[in-house]
Order: C-alpha cells, then sequence, then structure tokens
C-alpha cells in the first residue's frame, strides 16, 4: 500500500487555479468564407454573403453548423464580446500517438485555438458570460484546455454574478488526453454547482452535435436547456445504441424534437429567434442591463 | 509481476476477482438494501443502501456485475440504467440530510447504452449526480475494485478520496472503442490500453486515485480487512475537516485535474 505523492507538472502547477480576465482589445473577426456551401437537407447551394445574412440557417430551415465567432459576435450587443481564458490551450500530457498533428490541424480548419470560446459580453444591455464550443476543432471535444476554460468562465461569472449563457457542440471527451479529459466533467459541474448555489442563472443551448460526456455533465445542468431545431442531442452514439439493443431507431431518435418530446430540454429555439429568446428569459430571471 | 494495461483490464472482465457485494459483506457490517429510485424502477446494476463501518454508519452505493452468468444477466453485466443512477442520488441526497459519509465501490464497462437508457435520460442521470457529488458536505470516498469505465464510472466516483486496487484501470473510453474510432481496427485495443495510460499508478499520477490497495484474492478476508482499515483512516481525516472543507477539498482536487499550457 503506497501512498503516491501527485505528480504536479510544472505547467499545471503554474497554472491551475488561476483566475482569467477578460481581453481589454476587440476580439477577431471571424475568417471570411471563401466557397459556397450546399445544404445537406434540401441541396440548395448558398452563396457566403447569403449563409452570413441567415446565419447559417438554409431557407429550408436546416441549422448548418456556424462558427462559434460569428455566433458569439453575432449574438452580443455590437463591440461588446470580450474573450476570456483564450490563453488557456492545449498540451500532450500522455504524448499520445498523432495528438499533436491533430491540435496543429484543429487550429487551422477552425481558426480557433481550442475547441471552445469563452468571452463576456451583452445581450440587450444584460452582461453575461457566455461560451460556444467549436465543432470543428476535433469535434469539439472537451480535453483538460476546454474544461479549464469553461471552469474559469463559470468562476468568473460566480464572482461577478453574471449569468452563463453556453452553446455546446461536441463528440464528447477528448480521447487522446485520457482519464484526464474524462474528470473535466467533474471539474465543470462543480464549477456550475458552486455558480448556481450562488444564485447564478445558466442557460444551456444544445446545438448540433451535443453527445457523450458533454451530456452526461453541463449540457444538461442548465437552469434553462434549449435546443436549434434537428440537434442531435444523446449520451450514447447511435451506432452503439443500434449494437445494444439490436434492432433499428427511428429516423428522429436523440433529436432535438426527440429530447423536447422525452422532456429533456425546455424548447427548441430557431438561430434566428435564439438573441430575442435569451434577453426574454434573462429579463424574465430578474437580469437587468447595467 | 507487471502485467500489461490490457491484461489487466481482461482480468477484471473476466469471473475470478470478487463482485461488489462480496467486498461489502466483508466490509462492512449490518449491511442493509434499499431500492429503488422512486421514479421508475429498481436497477440490479447497481447496489445501495446503509451499514456499519467499523461501528459508523455509513451509506454504500456500488455497482454490481454479478458473479455467475444467470446474475450477471440479472445485473445487466453491471452497466446502469438512469434509474440505476437515480437511486444513487436519491441515496446521496438521503446521506447528505443524515450526515452520513458514502462510500462507493465501481467496476462498469459504463452506462448502459439502450435506447430505452437514452429515452429515460442516461446523459441527464450522470450530470445530476456529478453535481450532487460536488454540492455534498459529508465525506465521500469511491473505491474503483474493478474496471472504471467513463461517465458510467464517473457518477460514483467523484469522491474526496478514491482508492485504487493495484489492478484496477480507470478510462475515458474502452481501448476497444478508442483503437476501432483511431485507427480503425478493434483489434489494436492493447496498443490502445497502453496511450490511454488506464492503470492504478497512471491515477495515482494525475491526482485522480489518493491510495492504491494491494490485492490479496488468496486471503480476501483480511484484504476486506486492511480495506476497512484503510477506509477508516480516510474516514478520520476527513471527519476532522468541517463540512464546508470537505466540500472544499472535493472540489480542490478536481480543479488540479488536466494540464494545459498557456498560448506563445
Ligand atoms: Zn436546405
Amino acid at each position: 500500500m503506497k501512498l503516491f505523492s501527485r505528480l504536479r507538472r510544472s505547467v499545471r502547477g503554474a497554472l491551475a487555479q488561476t483566475a482569467s480576465r477578460p481581453a481589454d482589445i476587440a476580439p477577431a473577426a471571424p475568417s471570411p468564407l471563401k466557397a459556397a456551401m450546399t445544404c445537406p437537407a434540401c441541396g440548395l447551394e448558398l452563396q457566403p454573403d447569403v449563409l452570413e445574412r441567415l446565419l447559417f440557417v438554409c431557407p429550408c430551415g436546416k441549422h448548418l453548423r456556424i462558427s462559434v465567432r460569428r455566433r458569439l459576435l453575432d449574438l452580443c450587443d455590437t463591440d461588446s464580446f470580450r474573450e476570456l481564458a483564450s490563453e488557456v490551450v492545449s498540451v500532450d500530457p500522455l504524448a499520445f500517438p498523432g495528438y499533436g498533428d491533430k491540435l496543429a490541424k484543429a487550429g487551422k480548419t477552425s481558426d480557433e485555438s481550442e475547441g471552445v470560446l469563452c468571452g463576456i459580453g451583452r445581450i440587450g444591455g444584460i452582461d453575461c458570460a457566455l461560451f460556444a464550443m467549436e465543432a470543428s476543432y476535433m469535434m469539439g471535444s472537451m480535453g483538460s484546455a476546454v474544461g479549464e476554460r469553461i471552469t474559469r468562465l463559470f468562476e468568473y461569472a460566480t464572482e461577478r454574478r453574471l449569468p452563463v449563457i453556453g452553446f455546446t457542440a461536441s463528440g464528447g471527451a477528448r480521447m487522446q488526453e485520457g482519464v484526464l479529459s474524462l474528470m473535466q466533467m467533474a471539474k465543470v459541474s462543480g464549477a456550475v454547482q458552486r455558480h448556481g448555489e450562488a444564485g447564478g442563472l445558466y442557460i444551456a443551448v444544445l446545438t448540433d452535435p451535443t453527445t457523450g460526456g458533454i451530456t452526461a455533465s453541463f449540457a444538461m445542468e442548465g437552469d434553462i436547456i434549449l435546443a436549434e431545431p434537428g440537434a442531435l442531442i444523446g449520451f450514447a452514439g447511435r451506432r452503439v445504441v443500434e449494437q445494444t439493443t439490436g434492432s433499428a431507431l427511428p429516423k428522429d431518435f436523440q433529436s432535438a424534437e426527440f429530447n423536447l418530446a422525452h422532456g429533456f430540454i425546455d424548447a427548441i429555439v430557431k438561430r434566428t429567434e435564439m438573441r430575442a429568446t435569451l434577453e426574454k428569459l434573462l429579463r424574465l430571471n430578474g437580469q437587468k442591463a447595467s | 509481476m507487471q502485467l500489461h494495461p490490457y491484461d489487466k483490464l481482461r482480468a477484471i472482465r473476466g469471473n475470478a476477482r470478487a463482485s461488489a457485494t462480496e467486498y461489502i459483506e466483508g466490509i462492512f457490517t449490518d449491511f442493509t438494501e434499499l431500492h429503488g429510485d422512486r421514479r421508475y424502477a429498481d436497477d440490479p446494476a447497481i447496489v445501495g443502501g446503509l451499514a456499519y463501518l467499523d461501528g459508523t454508519p455509513v451509506t454504500v452505493i456500488a455497482i454490481e456485475k454479478g458473479k455467475d452468468l444467470a446474475e450477471r444477466v440479472k445485473r445487466n453485466f453491471g452497466l446502469p440504467k438512469p434509474e440505476g443512477y437515480r437511486k444513487a442520488l436519491r441515496l446521496m441526497r438521503q446521506a447528505e440530510k443524515f450526515d452520513r459519509p458514502i462510500i462507493c465501490f465501481v467496476d462498469t464497462a459504463g452506462a448502459y447504452c439502450g435506447a430505452d437508457a437514452e429515452e429515460r435520460g442516461q446523459g441527464l442521470a450522470i450530470a445530476e449526480n456529478l453535481v450532487e457529488l460536488m454540492a455534498v458536505h459529508v465525506p465521500v470516498i469511491t473505491v474503483v475494485f474493478g474496471e472504471g469505465g467513463s461517465g458510467g464510472a464517473l457518477a460514483l466516483s467523484v469522491a474526496n478520496r478514491m482508492l485504487m486496487l493495484e489492478g484496477a484501470v480507470f478510462s475515458v473510453i474502452s481501448p476497444e472503442g478508442c483503437a476501432s474510432i483511431l485507427w480503425k481496427d478493434a483489434g489494436k485495443a492493447a496498443e490502445a490500453a497502453e496511450c490511454l495510460r488506464i492503470t492504478a499508478e497512471d491515477m495515482a499520477a494525475f491526482g485522480v486515485a489518493d491510495e492504491i490497495v494491494r490485492e490479496n484474492f488468496a486471503d480476501f478476508p483480511s484484504m476486506c480487512a486492511e480495506m476497512r482499515t484503510m477506509l477508516c483512516r480516510h474516514l478520520a481525516e476527513l471527519r476532522t475537516m468541517a463540512p464546508d472543507v470537505v466540500r472544499e477539498q472535493r472540489y480542490a482536487k478536481y480543479r488540479a485535474i488536466g494540464e494545459i499550457a498557456p498560448i506563445g
């Protein structure tokens, strides 16, 4: 029976539990779209300027994936969004084969430094803490850095008595960081619990896809849980469920609509109505413009 | 003898080691089982109840895989459903109300992945337990005696102290799942098990496990006696702290887990 002293590497010792402050300067603008996109639901070709104007919602109603930077900058009052904890990025703690390359590639394809963008901003004049997970950064998977960024956001919000609005989009825990990723579920849940106990309001908005360890933690911990139309929301992957159950699943299984019918979310809200809905919910919960 | 991580996992999945019920009988006295989540059903994959730990009343919550095939089927091979986690949640809240320490025993490949589990909110059920385990003021000690399979195991593992048997493992994903996703080849599970760092020594190095329990299955009663002594020692330490400090210590433990770097 050996009592192990905890291994503390210098990066962790230096950075863990330090607080982050919002950036002084305005965030970088989202990188411009270069090519048209084809809607996977109806086949319509959508030009970049049309996509921007429609918030990446096809006229057929299909909600295409939108980058976190576009989403948060569009959601917040003009020039009110400031990034928080963006200095926190991943290392490769297990020296996992291929992880370093994947991180580099994810940074290029997503134009983000990690799988979540956090910050503070105003919605209808109301100060909020916000996070949005970037599905194009390694499937929005949560490793140590994603967990740390979101934890710091909740801690900042608790200290300043701010409501938190969080957009989830993730395949779950990032396996390349092993159990360190899994434990982020506990860490963030602890931060959510403390924010809630201090009276803080947390609105979770589940976007496509929200699965695995994210569904099994902070996606389902909101005081109010909204979802975008058609978003995939579930714990286990569809193929795994089919294998376990041994039969085909209905087409709408684990959709936002399925989750609404089963009582797991409060409402489905179109992206074009998200800002107005959030502002109304903030006001109904007693939040006032500063 | 140093076993390969994947061999450790295979040994756990076999029938040779003890099941949760045997640990409960070996460590505690007067175990009295309490059934049901008061919402939907009683999940046989999770056993919960009250018992004495060396004279102190405690709440015991354990994932039970079963010993023989018939019992394994009955216990759904230790794959808990939402009603199992909700039974655990009910017992955690009861423990908080009556100021009873919570002792969890974990051995599961993961939460059950059937369509019925999804329909009843498997993700929500796990999430609620994570929040509750962060909220309670009573000491929480988890013993991982077999497989710590992902979120389904984490739902009973957010603890002030995690004790791990030397042959036990904890993982974010099964090595088979990891290998088939990353390398499209479930046959490379042994390689994945090594990369994922799943052993008790790894967990101690990450700050996840707090103490490693030496195994002695040849003399199971004395192994249980040692575990009882160990649990009593940790509990005595935690009982010297004020309830708020107990909770603070738990948050601080998880707050420090993870490795990050500043940009630049
Ligand atoms: Zn369309």
